[in-house]
């Protein structure tokens, strides 16, 4: 392996765009670029858990999960790549960025981000790690991808296998996500109506007389909470 | 070393494309938007008709100062403009001009959602721009574009996919190649909505709320200054080449024609894409700019609604051909 790995080496320094594929890396090249793809993403992962700074944070994590998407890309597994970037750099991270912008993220170090769990968090890290590597490594220990073949990750194939072998976690993969929609429909609808009730309340002794005026907020109310909702 | 040769022209034409077509829609739309406006446009810069106005633009703002705020995140603040850039760049390299594997910069198994995954993250650079100037109205600008992603993206997403199941294929000259002339009438409502999808995505009028001067001065964009700010406003016209040109690849046939359309193809779809950009500006002109909650509710209320009723017209029609 190891005299294999820096004949590699020269090659692979000569050759950088690593996410092209097409007879342009060796096999052992490809290794090579995996490896180097996944200590960067292993220390932008790392720098993501313990900057002070919230909005880089977030940052690194794009570079992770981008570095991911490549690792997914020499593997071949092209339409999991581009899903990976979709979902995650395109929706999950702004989703995190609005966030952070909406309750005014500061520039700069923010020191209350320590929540003082640090060695919980870094046992729990581990030990998850440990557990996810051990299965991964038990479970395809014998299983080596053809890098030079036709690509093992299609979307034609992960599209048959998907569909052919693992429906079943698929369906029940989307009932989960349908509950935990209707889930945050519930809760920001009943958010709505706590919100409501009080100023309704409130409005009632002032004015007794005049029964319109409480009853045209909640009138209001109605449509606003199923925008909020959805 | 052919292979390499081949690879290295591909990507040259590529970068050419990219520097000329926006130079060109921002041109056009100096021009266009004058005219409808009833005066000239720029007349003197080159001699014809101004037609090196932009780059005299060009020069000048690389001759201006490249301001950072004292308060702001100076790193963050300098690569927000590539990161709003580059993704366009990689875009381009997918999409095919004319028919076979020659005529586009790199085919990909997975096109489509490489496109719409890349496109995605150009409005990164906005959301870096907008937290990262230290201004007040630069955040509201970049929290306004944050939540304008997050409501066209699933409609965009939702018409790209039917087109991808009525062609079989997630591959852009994969659709191309399986086109036939009746798809446009099929697929005009997933058109409609992903070409608005892209507009909003590209805050340009009428989606323009994160940008609107009137309000936020220039929103993320308010504190850049000379190239930086250049690189703002290329991107935003590489974003109306990409997204005309995906528009054209993905509901009108792209290089597909009424004749000639073996060796003329590339002239097809460029001319499809400028009359796309064409109607962007003309939009531009015509229509006032929706208030905020008037885009969301575009998108929640009509866009998503008709791109699904799209997919299943697509799954119907798709049954019963078959």
């Amino acid at each position: 392996m190891t005299p294999a790995l820096t004949t590699a080496a020269a090659t692979a320094a000569a050759t950088p765009t690593a996410a092209d594929g097409h007879g342009f890396l060796s096999p052992s090249g490809v290794e090579i670029a995996f490896l180097l793809v996944g200590l960067v993403t292993l220390g932008a992962a790392l720098v993501t858990v313990t900057t002070r700074q919230l909005v880089h944070a977030a940052l690194w994590l794009v570079v992770a999960l981008g570095g991911l998407a490549v690792e997914y890309l020499l593997l071949t597994a092209e339409f999991i790549a581009w899903v990976q970037v979709l979902i995650y750099v395109g929706s999950v991270v702004v989703l995190l960025l609005f966030g952070l912008m909406l309750t005014k993220a500061p520039i700069g170090r923010s020191p209350d981000a320590d929540s003082g769990n640090r060695w919980a968090a870094l046992t729990v890290a581990v030990a998850a790690a440990a557990a996810l590597v051990w299965v991964v490594v038990d479970a395809f220990r014998t299983t080596w991808i053809d890098l030079d073949g036709a690509a093992a990750g299609s979307t034609r194939v992960t599209g048959a296998s998907l569909f052919r072998n693992w429906v079943l976690p698929f369906e029940a993969l989307s009932v989960l996500l349908l509950a935990a929609l209707v889930g945050a429909i519930v809760l920001s609808r009943k958010a709505k109506a706590t919100t409501t009730a009080p100023a309704a309340a409130a409005a009632t002794p002032e004015t007794p007389a005049t029964s319109p005026s409480p009853a045209a907020p909640a009138a209001d109310g109605t449509p606003g909470a199923k925008e909020g909702a959805r | 070393m052919n292979d390499a040769l081949d690879v290295a022209l591909r990507l040259l034409a590529v970068f050419v494309a990219f520097l000329l077509l926006p130079l060109l829609v921002g041109q056009t739309e100096h021009k266009v938007m004058a005219h409808m406006q009833g005066r000239l446009g720029p007349m003197y810069a080159g001699g014809f008709h101004g037609w090196a106005q932009l780059v005299a633009d060009g020069v000048k703002f690389a001759q201006k100062e490249d301001v950072v705020p004292a308060g702001a995140d100076r790193r963050v603040f300098q690569l927000a403009p590539a990161v709003a850039l580059l993704p366009y760049l990689l875009v381009l390299l997918a999409v095919p001009i004319g028919p076979g594997d020659g005529a586009v910069g790199q085919v990909l198994d997975a096109g489509v959602f490489f496109v719409l995954a890349v496109m995605g993250v150009g409005v990164l650079g906005s959301l870096m721009a907008g937290w990262a100037s230290a201004n007040k109205f630069s955040l509201l600008g970049g929290l306004r574009t944050a939540a304008q992603l997050l409501a066209y993206e699933l409609p965009m997403l939702l018409a790209a996919a039917s087109v991808a199941m009525a062609a079989g294929t997630v591959s852009l000259p994969g659709i191309l190649d399986s086109f036939h002339w009746w798809w446009v009438p099929w697929q005009i409502t997933g058109a409609f909505v992903f070409f608005v999808a892209g507009l909003a995505e590209l805050q340009r009028p009428p989606f323009d709320m994160p940008v609107a001067d009137s309000e936020i001065i220039f929103g993320a964009y308010t504190e850049y200054t000379g190239l930086r700010f250049a690189l703002f406003l290329l991107a935003e016209y590489a974003g109306i080449v990409v997204l005309c040109g995906l528009t054209t690849v993905l509901f009108l046939g792209g290089w597909h024609g009424p004749w000639g359309a073996d060796g003329l193809g590339w002239l097809w779809t460029l001319l499809k894409t400028a009359v796309l950009a064409f109607v962007v500006i003309w939009l531009r002109v015509t229509y006032p700019r929706l208030r905020e909650d008037q885009l969301q509710k575009l998108s929640w209320t009509l866009l998503v609604p008709l791109s699904l009723a799209q997919i299943a017209l697509t799954g119907v029609v798709k049954v019963v051909i078959q």
